[in-house]
Order: C-alpha cells, then sequence, then structure tokens
C-alpha cells in the first residue's frame, strides 16, 4: 500500500503568539518550528499500518525551503521520503489543490491528515483534498483500520462515535487515539538526511480570500479569590455576581 | 440572493448549536437585506421543523431520502451544495461541529466559495467581507476576508449565541439526485451517550487535572458536573495517563471550547491548556499551589485542597438549588 500524509510546519505548542507589522503578519521572530502534533498522529498511525514491508509511507508539505527542516523530522519518525511543493502555504484551498494535483498524477491508496492545524485552526484541508480528487472524506477520526483495500474507522462526533466502513481510496483527517505519536530514534535521524526529498513546483490557484488581520484576545481582569475554608461562597457569587449558574 | 443555513439534525431533534447557527444566519440575511432558507437532512418531524421559524428561518428544504439518513459526508455536501443552488444562496451558514468540520470544506470547493470555519463573531464589510475567527488555537484571532462572491462560513458553537425571531417557516420536500458515488462511506454503528452532556457545546464544563492524583478520584468531579448540567473535560496529562478518554481532552492539542463556565481543579495552566479554554466566558480555578498560572486568567479562584473544597462546593450547590 501507498499511503501519502500531509504535514504542515506549525509553531511550537508552548510559543507566544504576537503580532507585527500592525497586527497583520505573524511575528515568526524566535518562534521554533514543529510537524503539527494531529499530523504526527496521522504520520505515526501510517508507519503503523505499512509495518513489516506492507507499504510506503510518503509525506507532503506545501512550504518554501524553510520547512525543510520539519519535513526532515517526518522523515526521521519514518516517512519513506518526502515531497515539498514550494509554495508557500496560503491558505487550505491553495494547500488542498496543490497535494490533491500531486496525488492525482501519483498513485495513492489513502491520503491521511492531522484533524487540523494549530495555527489557523482550519480542518479544511483533508476534506478538500477528497472533494477535489472526488473520494470519500471522514474527518477527525480516533481508529483506522486499513487492510490495502478497506478500510474501518471511527470517528468523533458529539457525545459519542460513529463507526463507517470505506472501499477503496479516501482522505481521513486523524485525531489524538488514532495512533500514539512516534518519537525519531538516533537511526531515523541518521537516516533522514538521505531519505529522497524531491521539490515540486506549485500550480496556480485562484485567491478566494486571505487572512488581513490578527487580534489577540482582550486581557482578562484579575481574579477574585475565595478562602478555602468558605469554598460554598462561589456558588452565591457564580449565581448573583457572574450569572452563569 | 439568499442565505442558506445547514441544520443538522441528531435522532430527529435540532441541538441548540443549529438553532444558534440559524440565529446568525438570519443576523447575516439581515446584513444582506434578504432571506434565510435552511436544508435539513434525515428524518426530521415537521413539529421540529417548525422550531427553525422562531430563529428567523423562512423556509426549510427537506431531505428524507432512505440513502441519505445516516451522516455520508460527501452525499450531504453534494446534497447542501445543489440547496444553495437551488435558493440562489452566495452565503451558506453551518455550525462548526464535528460533521461540519468534514461538510464546509467540501462545499465550499463545489461552490468554488471562500470558507471561514471557526467563526466567531458577524461578517463586518470592513476591507470587504470579513469575518473574525479563532487562530493560533485561542491564543488569538483572525479577521479572515473573503474575496470570491460565494462564501462558507462554519460558527463554533456558544459563539453567538440563540436570538428568537418572530416568524412562519414554510415547509419545502427538496429531492436532489445523489449519485452513487457519493455514497461509498458506509455508517456501521453509531455510539452515542445520551445522558451526558457533549463538551463541545457544553454551556458549563468541570475540567480535572492530574491534582486529583488518579481516576478514581473523578467521582466529584461528575457529581459536580451532574448537579450542573456541565459537560466534563480534562487535561492532556490526565488523557495521557488513560486516567479519562482523549475526547475529554481539552487544550491547544485537543478540543477548544467556550462554555459560559469553566471550572478547573487540579489544572495548573499550562500555555497549551489555557489556549483551549481562555475564550470561556467566566473561568473559576481551585489549585492548592497559589502560584499555578492558571490564577491569572481566572475570574474566581480557590486556593485550597481540591479534595476538601470541592465537596464544599458540591454541599453549597445542592442547598442552592434546593
Amino acid at each position: 500500500m501507498k499511503i501519502l500524509v500531509c504535514i504542515s510546519n506549525v509553531p511550537d505548542t508552548t510559543t507566544k503568539i504576537t503580532f507585527t507589522a500592525d497586527n497583520t503578519q505573524f511575528n515568526t521572530a524566535g518562534v521554533q518550528y514543529i510537524v503539527n502534533p494531529y499530523d504526527e498522529i496521522a504520520l505515526s498511525r501510517a508507519i503503523e499500518l505499512c509495518e513489516g514491508g506492507k507499504g510506503t509511507v510518503t509525506v507532503i508539505n506545501v512550504g518554501e525551503a524553510a520547512t525543510e527542516p520539519t519535513i526532515r523530522k517526518a522523515l526521521a519518525i519514518g516517512a519513506d521520503d518526502a515531497v515539498r511543493i514550494n509554495a508557500a502555504a496560503r491558505d487550505a484551498y491553495f494547500v488542498a489543490t496543490q497535494i490533491a494535483e500531486y496525488a492525482k498524477a501519483n498513485d495513492f491508496d489513502i491520503i491521511l491528515c492531522g484533524r487540523e492545524s494549530i495555527d489557523y485552526n482550519g480542518s479544511q484541508v483533508a476534506a478538500m483534498v477528497g472533494e477535489l480528487l472526488d473520494i470519500p472524506s471522514i474527518s477527525i477520526i480516533k481508529k483506522l483500520d486499513y487492510d490495502g483495500s478497506n478500510a474501518t474507522i471511527e470517528r468523533e462526533i458529539e457525545g459519542g462515535k460513529e463507526v463507517v466502513s470505506v472501499s477503496g481510496k479516501f482522505v481521513a483527517s486523524c485525531a489524538e487515539g488514532t495512533a500514539e505519536a512516534k518519537i525519531p530514534n538516533m537511526r531515523g535521524i541518521m537516516s533522514a538526511r538521505t531519505k529522497p526529498l524531491q521539490v515540486v513546483e506549485a500550480v496556480e490557484v485562484e485567491e478566494v480570500g486571505k487572512i488581513s488581520k490578527f487580534e489577540t484576545p482582550a486581557p482578562r481582569g484579575s481574579v477574585k479569590l475565595v478562602p478555602a475554608e468558605s469554598a460554598e461562597e462561589l456558588i452565591g457569587l457564580l449565581h448573583s455576581e457572574a450569572k452563569v449558574i | 440572493m439568499s442565505v442558506l443555513v445547514y441544520v443538522e439534525q441528531v435522532e430527529g431533534k435540532f441541538k441548540k448549536s443549529v438553532f444558534e447557527a440559524v440565529s446568525y444566519a438570519k443576523a447575516i440575511a439581515d446584513q444582506q437585506g434578504t432571506s434565510l432558507s435552511a436544508i435539513s437532512i434525515g428524518n426530521v418531524a415537521d413539529s421540529e421543523l417548525n422550531e427553525l421559524g422562531k430563529y428567523g428561518a423562512s423556509k426549510v428544504l427537506k431531505v428524507e431520502a432512505d440513502q441519505l439518513k445516516n451522516f455520508v459526508n460527501q452525499a450531504y455536501a453534494s446534497v447542501i451544495a445543489e440547496a444553495a443552488k437551488k435558493e440562489d444562496a452566495s452565503i451558506v451558514v453551518l455550525s462548526n461541529s464535528f460533521s461540519g468540520k468534514g461538510l464546509a470544506p467540501r462545499i465550499a470547493v463545489k461552490l468554488k466559495a471562500g470558507l471561514v470555519d471557526g467563526a466567531v463573531d458577524l461578517p463586518s464589510n470592513e476591507g470587504g467581507f470579513s469575518v473574525k475567527k479563532t487562530a493560533f488555537s485561542g491564543k488569538a484571532f483572525a479577521i479572515a476576508t473573503l474575496t470570491s462572491a460565494n462564501k462558507v462560513i462554519a460558527l463554533n458553537p456558544n459563539s453567538f449565541g440563540v436570538k428568537e425571531n418572530s416568524g412562519n417557516v414554510a415547509i419545502e420536500a427538496f429531492s436532489p439526485e445523489v449519485k452513487s458515488s457519493d455514497l461509498t462511506a458506509i455508517v456501521k454503528e453509531i455510539v452515542r451517550a445520551t445522558n451526558k452532556v457533549s463538551l463541545p457545546d457544553a454551556e458549563i464544563v468541570v475540567s480535572g487535572g492530574r491534582g486529583l492524583k488518579g481516576p478514581e478520584n473523578w467521582g466529584m468531579v461528575e457529581e459536580l458536573a451532574d448537579l450542573l448540567g456541565a459537560a466534563t473535560a480534562c487535561s492532556k496529562p490526565v488523557s495521557d495517563a488513560d486516567w479519562r478518554p482523549h475526547s475529554e481532552h481539552v487544550g491547544q492539542t485537543g478540543i477548544a471550547i467556550s462554555p459560559n463556565l469553566y471550572i478547573a481543579i487540579g489544572i495548573s495552566g499550562a500555555i497549551q491548556h489555557l489556549a483551549g479554554v481562555s475564550s470561556s466566558k467566566v473561568i473559576v480555578v481551585i489549585n492548592k499551589d497559589a502560584e499555578a498560572p492558571f490564577f491569572k486568567v481566572a475570574d474566581y479562584g480557590i486556593v485550597g485542597d481540591a479534595f476538601e473544597v470541592v465537596p464544599k462546593i458540591i454541599s453549597a450547590l445542592k442547598a442552592h438549588k434546593a
């Protein structure tokens, strides 16, 4: 089986988010970039499915040359090869179009993504790729069994889960539970340097919108402390002051 | 031109988040000086469909085909896109639920529309058509400006509120053709806990962290949640340790929530956790460490041992309710 895993290059989860240029640009100064944590789950599951010579895992990233360390990290985790579509990841539709174009030209059985990227929090790419390729897309999954032609998938629903079966090609976006994120070992890190990383030029995509500005959340007022001895007073405050119960 | 809202049903009923999406879509229709139509897929009684009128829908297209009884992403997206064409709708609104997240991108591609998901406010005409959405997992907001003729907006639950409008809704049967290739994913089983409040929609959330020491101590978290009609949640270390299921993990790499009240018990407030809960309207923090970073973003705080504090709150709540 051949699995394509889409990865995005995102700021580390501990990053303090600030903006520059009158709040129109994300301030990248001093920011460490990582493989999007959900994409790491998708990648880990893809590697598990291919273990024992059952298949190969290709990772694809849409990004400029600066994202290559993140791609190498994915190779160190265990992907067999990588593709970088050489363009800034303008928006989800742009990224999805690039991935769909690459997938059309290269025959993959399934395509896995993370449930969302932790920067723009779109959970758009997986379903857009599915639509562009006219194949099923299953969003926010927490379990994936796949034998090379048939898949049984559990997807998250409010207050429970839904079990879906799919035959043939599909795209899925993976959440926690699908796999434990793998940590690269020394052998993986060494071999990642020499694994193939192909650079492909992007196709043109019509612009449908853009992020024009950012805002940071309004600071909260200071905390009102209730002494532990009289913890019961909290209920009165939540009822008559905050009016939430 | 009109506005179309997709009304997701669960076992034939609409949840609050649907009425919220209808209220939001009605406000957009008013902004645009046009009317609001809704599209419902699956078996929903007319009495339930009539409810949509209360929130501003003037028409609802009812799709009841047997093959669409269960949610199939691909087919539902096709039906909603067809409904948008039929209603000449240039703006499609839906709730950013788990299913909504799978549908919105497919509808956007079909309609060649720009998509804003995780929207938290009404569109403004600044720079054209701009919608505020969450970004960086709650650490910031982004203003997305759409330049396409058609637009799709997925609204975050608990961000706009339910607004009643007076009005009647006309119910119209709609039976678009569904391609067999849209129906290849098959729902085998649906497991849903009906006695619990679902986390993304919950107005009140009670959450526990490592400070609770072990899964056997969740009884008081659940009791407090039951008394408040709240959903239960947890921090990442707790779900990583399998004390609680992953579906309860709130934070940057879990679920982002925006309830009216968030009560955090024994959670220190790492930046990744705060990201997922900081848009809660009121935050209560109970922690024995007065230096816990969570107190900096809390509205109310109790510095004390959860095992002494929480039972006191439970008995005060019982007295309050009685």
